[in-house]
């Protein structure tokens, strides 16, 4: 009974034929960015009447606004990055590691805990040892999800999940071990006072906290190395092809289960070390909050970049600098952090948004096909 | 390329938006809040603040307002953007923000830092680092008299149930704890001995929460403390949980009266309150705050009560005992005068015995405290040497339960 009498819907939607070439996907998106902009400046005027333009310069000036705030927004866009690079080949496995909040933590608790515990070792020797225990304890904390995924096939975006609760109550049981005064729930500043053991130190200077260029170098270096792994290196094509099909990596004898495995303790180490870079390079203390939701949002960042771990460089900035106007916005006009996280909502939807159209077009009513 | 392209056209946007637009104000003021003007402890913070900015015509363009700062390294971040907003002085107004208080001091010497309720400028040895608290002992002290005029009332009028006596013939007071602190010993210590001097039999029992602010928690450990029998709960802890369930028992017919902490509860308990303990955080920031203006160094412990009304108690209820309005205000004046001593060594035990002698300090930091006698003249001088309480004997006739 199906008569073909309805009216042809308005538009439809239907996947692109070709892959979008290179120029006109990024100019969709760099379109989508603008009208977020756009959107977002229509929705601050609305609700705080405050002149758009105004707003968008402080958040750039909470960003950008002097050496210092920018040196933070490098650090911490260079801590996101890394989390990303350290989910990225996890990702394009099609592995759901939803367990970088804990891969992060027990990586911080690692190297929180070399600062307590070996501050005696000279400095060099101290930090790389952080680095290579944080590395483990990220390791082994992408590794029990894999073997059990491979091994019993487990579903791994629950139990990366759940590794993530173990690691936070981790973390409060070391937090009351350490605390400093005891009864006060927290860590507080590590070695702040002892003569700052463990404390990635300044690059272009003598002291700490005055710029973060070890951070850059450091995360840098694992981004370029990410790089080059997955485009360059068999195990990089291995992933790509078990992430577009694990049947065809077993039929093209890839070991699946073995490749599960390997990935996710490489990811799980880089994450790892995102967490010494969180404490040793940025906060000096531990806390339940040290990954402080990185680990999701950075998610955000591998798959906006589609795990390319160059093109993460923009987007961990992107983000953080939000992160930074947003606050920014809320301490000079007394807004409280609710608009800017509306912002950053606006801006994260037009960007996702505009990955619709990089994969997808519209045909309207009337065109006609060609 | 076109790639690369269109993403420095990305950056160089933002870059270019921030170019635009700075202000220049002479004096700024950074405030580093542990909560909002919701909770009540950050909102008496917000409060003294605000009589500050009266006081010197600030307004919010002076002030860099960062509210719910976690005690993390959140707090450290937040100091340095209040130097970088080119304040002069940061107050931080949670204890465990201090390290990272201390931390950015270190670093900004030309800043003044000040961590509120905080005990380690001294030990830091900082010059731009410093620690304030109240002398919240003596309101409590004066709350503890209001409270034992009421319990001398409902005694002399047999009022007070057998459930609320100990077997030898003692009266029962409860006493809702945050956390096992020298701080909570020092005020409910102080409470105690306020009641012990009006009506001297009495004995106090002590539950922790282990939290500062939890409605749920401090209805229920009052509930406890009113099941054992006690006929007035005190509390130092956030919320107005003890003081709504005391009230809820008293409407069903149990004795049981509230003394609070912070705010008047006889919104929340308008028979059962009969006044509540506070701090006028005013009194301090109107001096620190002064004294950064000038650019003169604001002193590294600062501890002020009754003298300069940096205490007080909330208005009284409706069913205090009578006289206890003039009884009060005797009480105030003495302090006010130095003839009352608090922690008069006279008015208490340790073990059966009298205390002449007690450190106040901890030199090595190690949290036990090994010097400086806190002890002369007939008492204990609690926040002389350190701004933050320090009293911290567990005196005869207070149990801690937990």
């Amino acid at each position: 009974m199906a008569k073909n009498t309805k009216k042809e819907p308005l538009f439809r939607m239907s996947k692109r034929g070709e892959v979008m070439p290179g120029w006109k996907a990024w100019g969709t998106r760099f379109i989508g960015f603008l009208l977020s902009l756009v959107v977002s400046a229509v929705v601050i005027f609305a609700i705080t009447g405050l002149n758009p333009i105004e707003v968008f310069a402080k958040m750039g000036e909470g960003a950008f606004g002097s050496a210092k705030k920018s040196w933070v927004t490098v650090r911490d866009a260079m801590t996101m990055l890394c989390i990303a690079v350290g989910l990225a080949p996890a990702f394009k496995m099609r592995f759901w590691n939803i367990g970088a909040e804990g891969q992060i933590l027990v990586g911080g608790l690692a190297s929180a805990a070399c600062m307590i515990y070996l501050k005696s070792l000279p400095g060099l020797v101290l930090i790389i040892v952080m680095m290579i225990t944080s590395l483990i304890a990220g390791g082994l904390w992408g590794l029990l999800p894999a073997v059990f995924k491979a091994k019993w096939n487990t579903n791994e975006t629950l139990f990366t999940l759940m590794m993530n609760y173990i690691a936070i109550q981790l973390t409060s049981f070391f937090v009351a071990q350490w605390e400093n005064p005891p009864g006060s729930n927290s860590v507080g500043v590590i070695n702040g006072r002892t003569g700052n053991q463990g404390w990635l130190p300044n690059l272009f200077s003598s002291g700490f906290n005055k710029d973060f260029g070890w951070n850059v170098i450091i995360v840098l270096a694992v981004t370029l190395f990410m790089y080059l792994y997955l485009n360059k290196s068999k195990h990089g094509y291995e992933i790509s092809v078990i992430g577009d099909s694990q049947r065809t990596a077993r039929y093209a004898g890839i070991r699946v289960n073995y490749a599960f495995v390997r990935t996710m303790v490489l990811s799980g180490a880089i994450c790892g070390l995102a967490g010494f870079v969180a404490v040793s390079g940025s906060s000096h203390t531990i806390s339940t909050s040290t990954a402080g939701g990185r680990g999701f949002t950075a998610i955000i960042v591998a798959w906006l970049a589609q795990f390319n771990s160059i093109v993460m460089i923009i987007f961990s900035f992107l983000l953080v600098v939000l992160q930074k106007g947003a606050q920014q916005i809320a301490t000079s006009f007394g807004l409280n952090k609710y608009i800017s996280e509306m912002i950053t909502g606006i801006i994260l939807f037009f960007l996702l948004g505009s990955e619709f159209f990089v994969n997808y077009k519209l045909r309207f009513r009337g065109r006609k096909e060609k | 390329m076109k790639k690369l392209l269109s993403l420095i056209m990305v950056v160089a946007m933002i870059l270019s938006v921030c170019a635009i637009g700075a202000s220049a104000d002479d004096f700024k003021v950074g405030v580093i809040l542990v909560g909002d003007e919701n909770e009540g402890y950050t909102y008496a913070h917000i409060l003294g603040v605000r009589a500050a900015m009266a006081e010197y015509g600030l307004t919010d363009a002076n002030v860099c307002w960062y509210y719910n700062i976690p005690e993390d390294e959140t707090c450290y971040d937040k100091c340095i953007e209040a130097v970088e907003e080119g304040c002069k002085v940061v107050f931080t107004n949670s204890y465990s923000h201090q390290t990272y208080a201390e931390q950015a001091a270190m670093e900004n010497p030309e800043v003044q830092f000040v961590s509120m309720t905080g005990d380690g400028a001294l030990k830091s040895g900082l010059p731009n680092f410093s620690n304030a608290f109240n002398k919240t002992f003596e309101s409590r002290y004066v709350s503890g008299v209001v409270a034992g005029m009421k319990i001398a009332e409902l005694d002399a009028a047999g009022k007070i149930p057998a459930a609320g006596k100990t077997e030898d013939g003692k009266v029962k007071i409860g006493y809702v704890g945050a956390y096992p602190y020298a701080e909570v010993v020092s005020g409910y210590t102080g409470f105690y001995l306020g009641i012990k001097s009006i009506y001297p039999d009495v004995v106090m029992d002590v539950q922790y929460t282990n939290s500062w602010f939890n409605q749920t928690a401090e209805a229920e450990t009052a509930q406890a403390l009113m099941d054992r029998g006690c006929v007035i709960i005190g509390q130092h802890a956030d919320s107005t949980g003890a003081p709504s369930a005391i009230q809820a028992a008293k409407d069903a017919g149990k004795v049981a009266y509230s003394v609070g902490y912070n705010v008047d509860m006889l919104a929340v308990a308008p028979t059962a309150a009969l006044t509540s303990s506070t701090n006028d955080w005013g009194v301090y920031y109107k001096y620190a705050i002064g004294a950064a203006m000038k650019g003169e160094k604001i002193v590294t412990d600062w501890s002020e009560g009754y003298e300069t009304g940096a205490v007080a108690i909330t208005a009284l209820g409706p069913e205090v005992a009578p006289g206890t309005a003039e009884k009060v205000a005797e009480v105030e004046a003495a302090i006010k005068a130095g003839t009352l001593h608090v922690f008069d060594i006279n008015t208490f035990t340790v073990g059966g015995e009298k205390v002449e002698h007690c450190f106040c300090f901890d030199s090595d930091g190690d949290w036990i405290n090994d010097s400086v006698e806190a002890i002369e003249d007939g008492y204990y001088h609690e926040s002389e040497y350190l701004s933050a309480p320090s009293f911290s004997l567990r005196i005869d006739g207070i149990t801690e339960l937990n």
